[in-house]
């Protein structure tokens, strides 16, 4: 971590005593550690429990819950990463272009640009979602050019919607996932790439690289910070999310977290959830340290 | 053909921007429709009942003043102590560094549900009930890492030699902090202390584990009428929110443009 540049030193720091950065320190942080870190000690402890909502629970240890919940629900889970995933890579596909005009090529009309990424979240993410299930509706004229141009065709032979119609599909809800968590992708990249140096593309082409071999040497490399951050940005809420599987989807397009909600407020089956939950937080966090540990920066926050 | 290829990337940001506004327009023309039977899906005529009457719908401006309040309070108290641990981390050395960074970045890369599910249970264990209370404290924990994000940034640009100044000219460390650190790290306060209340506001998941039937928000008001069919009130009440979250960014950015030019000139 580069504590020295975060820090940098003064006589104005030398005077302020000791105690300052703990009192400033203190009432968020013991906000965070009872409010998340307990949580999840108590959400580990719930799933080791045994007994019913009205009886109480009493720790016993059950350990074979956790083979019982991803035994049950690996479909889920699996699914889940891949919706997740796949969502990710084409937030990123279609960010790219739009953060690269912004940071590049808006000149002054960048302030305006970014005023619309972020204009999506003006309106709440509920009703924008089912404002999807209006524009796919299947007397829609979304519905009824994708059909003309057999694009319905071609998304029932890749296996992502069920007949010629596009709501209630798995294509729906990733579709949805890609643009709910779109703005997470481009303001990231935009960051990254509004600090890139037009010049040093220009000397690539100097040097006799295609636009191609630029992209790929010089813009790419440089925007990595804001690719990193913008994946996780994407990939880690929705992973999580159930909104999108639950009003764009099917009973075949369960996410593990509708799995999750589901058994915690009706089902009532507190260590299953809790167990279901735990695996889900472990499974993330394994593949984001995996991920950054590959991209190589560490340094995110 | 040449156009097309010349302007390649402008077609294609246009078209992402497409895609990201569509359901903000389709929001607000359906805000104008009048459904027959429950469901708000399909166009059938144009009327302004809905605006006329924006808490027609049983229960709809309740939720909304509930979501208001609970922004209100969650937003204002996250930044007091978000703000707090964004000058501790931007302005002083301390130990603990690395693990404060960890505490704060963890949240922001846990999934909603697993918060909200973790919250439900040790809720359950301390008997607190689900409600208000319960919604409030899980709206501050889940804000106070993007407002120290926000105000950290804003931190980090700000020239240490201005406060060092002040000292030299006589101010006391708490003259200091009031008269020249904090007017300069405002903005990045003000936009965490919005960026906090707008995902309080819109929050679904993690109230959804604390809430209780008595204390709806407006998501929750919205995802339970999307079972039975939403009124035509709920892309009103969607419009308008679109309308004046416009109007602060809008102002907010002439404002800082009036002053870049005042101190330009």
């Amino acid at each position: 971590m580069a504590e020295a540049a975060l820090a940098p030193g003064g006589p104005a720091r030398r005077r302020r005593r000791s105690w300052v950065p703990y009192a400033l320190l203190a009432p968020g942080l013991l906000w965070l550690a009872v409010f998340f870190v307990a949580p999840m000690v108590t959400l580990g402890s719930q799933s080791l429990q045994e007994g019913n909502v009205y009886d109480g629970y009493t720790l016993t240890g059950n350990v074979g819950i956790y083979a019982d919940a991803v035994g049950k629900y690996w479909p889920h889970l699996l699914r889940s990463v891949g919706y997740a995933a796949t969502a990710t890579v084409f937030a990123l596909l279609l960010a790219y272009p739009l953060a690269y005009f912004m940071a590049q090529k808006a000149g002054r009309w960048k302030n305006v640009l970014l005023v619309l990424v972020v204009a999506p979240f003006f309106t709440s993410f509920l009703i924008r979602t089912l404002a999807w299930r209006t524009i796919l509706s299947d007397t829609g004229p979304v519905t009824e050019v994708a059909q003309a141009l057999h694009l319905t065709d071609l998304l029932q032979l890749l296996h992502l919607t069920n007949n010629d119609t596009l709501l209630s599909s798995k294509f729906a809800v990733i579709a949805g996932l890609t643009y709910n968590f779109l703005p997470f992708m481009i303001l990231p990249l935009y960051a990254a790439l509004d600090r890139l140096d037009p010049r040093l593309v220009e000397a690539a082409g100097d040097l006799y690289a295609s636009p191609w071999q630029a992209f790929r040497h010089v813009t790419w490399p440089l925007s990595l910070p804001g690719v990193v951050a913008g994946t996780l940005l994407t990939f880690i809420p929705a992973a999580g999310d159930f909104i999108n599987s639950r009003l764009l989807g099917n009973t075949q397009t369960v996410m593990i977290g509708q799995v999750i909600d589901s058994q915690f407020l009706r089902v009532l089956d507190y260590p299953l959830a809790a167990a279901l939950s735990f695996v889900l937080l472990l499974m993330i966090l394994g593949l984001v340290t995996a991920y950054v540990r590959r991209a190589g920066t560490e340094e995110l926050v | 053909m040449a156009w097309v290829r010349r302007h390649l990337l402008f077609l294609a940001a246009v078209l992402v921007l497409a895609y990201m506004l569509v359901p903000n327009v389709v929001v607000a023309v359906f805000s104008f429709n009048d459904p027959v039977g429950r469901y708000n899906y399909t166009w059938r005529a144009f009327s302004l009942d809905a605006w006329a009457n924006p808490c027609g719908a049983a229960g709809i401006c309740q939720s909304l003043g509930l979501s208001l309040r609970v922004g209100l309070v969650a937003s204002l108290t996250a930044t007091v102590l978000g703000t707090m641990v964004a000058f501790a981390l931007g302005r002083h050395r301390f130990r603990g560094r690395a693990g404060t960074n960890l505490l704060i970045f963890m949240p922001m890369a846990t999934p909603e549900v697993v918060m909200g599910s973790s919250l439900l249970t040790l809720f359950l264990m301390m008997g607190l009930p689900a409600g208000t209370l319960a919604i409030t404290i899980a709206h501050i924990m889940f804000c106070i890492s993007f407002v120290v994000v926000a105000v950290k940034a804003r931190v980090a640009t700000l020239d240490p030699r201005l406060e060092e100044a002040a000292a030299d000219l006589g101010a006391t460390p708490l003259q200091t902090f009031l008269r020249v650190t904090f007017p300069l790290a405002f903005p990045g306060i003000l936009a965490g202390a919005l960026l906090a209340f707008s995902l309080s506001f819109d929050d679904y998941i993690i109230t959804n584990f604390t809430a209780s039937p008595s204390s709806v928000t407006f998501p929750m008001y919205v995802w339970g009428a999307a079972q039975r069919g939403a009124p035509v009130q709920v892309n009103v009440i969607g419009t308008l929110m679109f309308l004046v979250a416009l109007l602060v960014v809008v102002a907010g950015q002439a404002l800082a443009a009036r002053r870049e030019r005042s101190r330009a000139g």
